[in-house]
């Protein structure tokens, strides 16, 4: 992979714990892939809060929709400071937008399914927050210091978001059948996702990005870390999950059915059951506010 | 028709230093410091912010040795050799064995 001398000095630098700055010299792979890494990061906080905006109007109780508004605003404010770390990487914020809305550049697989219930609202929030802070917590350690600094603050925010979750599942496990019922819906639709989300488990050995101490945590590691400290919680609400393999072994390590990788790349490549609606929302909402950029951008001119 | 680049600095409490936060990108300094406000002080996690225009931060970041000034620093002395002989000549022992 290394080809000269000064790329040979920069891996050993980064694999034994160095840092890269924006400044720093750095080869044209390790640009390119923390740029990209960066930017699906960016555009998943961005169109994340797209299957959350669907609950604002129709969240049950005016705290709720104000606690959501809150995590919205969070998650927009993460989606800025990241295109921020892109864009001082050398890619404008409108070329991501405009990759993103192309449908040329990718985002989280678990932002392409629609949230059918309350219930779904209440499960991304507590479980698939829960799922990307296990990794997000990883990314603390990225070689690329100005990510991993934006990291602390995101990290941060996420753990508000968790507990908001969680107190929305317990509200509704507390309540009515219907209500229960609303919530062991919601998880037996997003399971698959959730267990897609960590990607397929390459070895780490095998994957550049953690050869370029980018990533620091295998993906089978992550997702392992989620089901022990999540598979436990869930059930002891007295909730089910929808895969009968599912258990802990022994030695600790959890059994699960193989996700099927094709789909989850045909999902991440535009292709899931709600892809084209959140794109053509981003498309819409960037062509409405346009205006407002080119009347702050004339003023200040 | 330009966005400026602008350093976030924030203090965590009265007392503390400022300490770099991140940026924000603005076409003028009131956008600069709403951004500001919201990326980095909507939940009280600041006591007081800096907004400097990146262009207009001096950076030093080469910090050459030329002369070897290490009596400037402590890895210039070495005393645990010659306190030793100094214990040696004096017949006595480090003051923990005594």
């Amino acid at each position: 992979m290394a080809t000269d001398v000064r790329t040979e000095e920069f891996l050993a630098q980064v694999q034994s714990g160095g840092v890269v700055e924006t400044g720093d010299w750095m080869p044209d792979e390790y640009r390119k892939r923390v740029t990209k890494f960066v930017e699906m990061h960016a555009n998943s906080e961005l169109m994340g809060v797209l299957p959350e905006r669907d609950w604002i109007l129709r969240a049950p109780t005016l705290q709720r929709k104000l606690a959501l508004t809150a995590k919205i605003q969070d998650e927009v404010g993460h989606a800025q400071l990241l295109y921020r770390v892109v864009e001082d990487l050398g890619k404008p914020r409108e070329a991501c937008l405009d990759d993103l809305i192309a449908g040329r550049s990718k985002f989280h697989n678990v932002f392409h399914y629609p949230t059918k219930t309350w219930g779904d609202v209440g499960v991304i929030a507590w479980l698939v927050d829960a799922a990307a802070i296990i990794s997000q917590k990883a990314l603390l350690k990225c070689s690329y210091a100005p990510y991993a600094r934006i990291m602390r603050k995101i990290c941060w925010e996420e753990s508000f978001h968790i507990l908001h979750g969680r107190d929305v599942i317990l509200t509704l496990v507390t309540g009515t059948d219907g209500q229960r019922e609303l919530v062991q819906e919601a998880i037996d639709r997003w399971w698959e996702p959730l267990m897609m989300f960590h990607g397929n488990p390459i070895p780490p050995e095998d994957d550049p990005m953690v050869h370029w101490r980018i990533k620091s945590q295998a993906n089978e590691e992550a997702r392992q870390q989620f089901l022990e400290g999540y598979v436990p919680q869930v059930w002891e609400l007295g909730l089910t999950l929808p895969d009968p393999k599912l258990r802990r072994t022994d030695d600790g390590v959890w059994e699960y059915t193989e996700p099927d990788w094709d789909r989850l790349m045909a999902v991440v490549s535009g292709n899931g059951p709600a892809s084209a609606e959140r794109l053509a929302f981003r498309r819409l909402s960037r062509a409405e506010a346009d205006w407002v950029s080119r009347t702050v951008l004339a003023e200040a001119a | 028709m330009t966005v400026a680049i602008y350093e976030v600095f924030r203090r965590e409490r009265a007392g503390a230093a400022m300490q770099h936060a991140g940026s924000v990108a603005a076409p003028d300094e009131r956008f600069a410091e709403i951004y500001a406000r919201e990326q980095y002080g909507r939940r009280g996690e600041s006591d007081a912010l800096w907004l400097v225009r990146r262009d207009a931060v001096h950076e030093i970041a080469d910090f050459v040795d030329e002369f070897d000034l290490k009596y400037r620093r402590v890895d210039g002395y070495s005393i645990k050799e010659r306190l030793k002989e100094a214990r040696e000549r004096a017949g006595t022992a480090a003051p923990a064995d005594r």
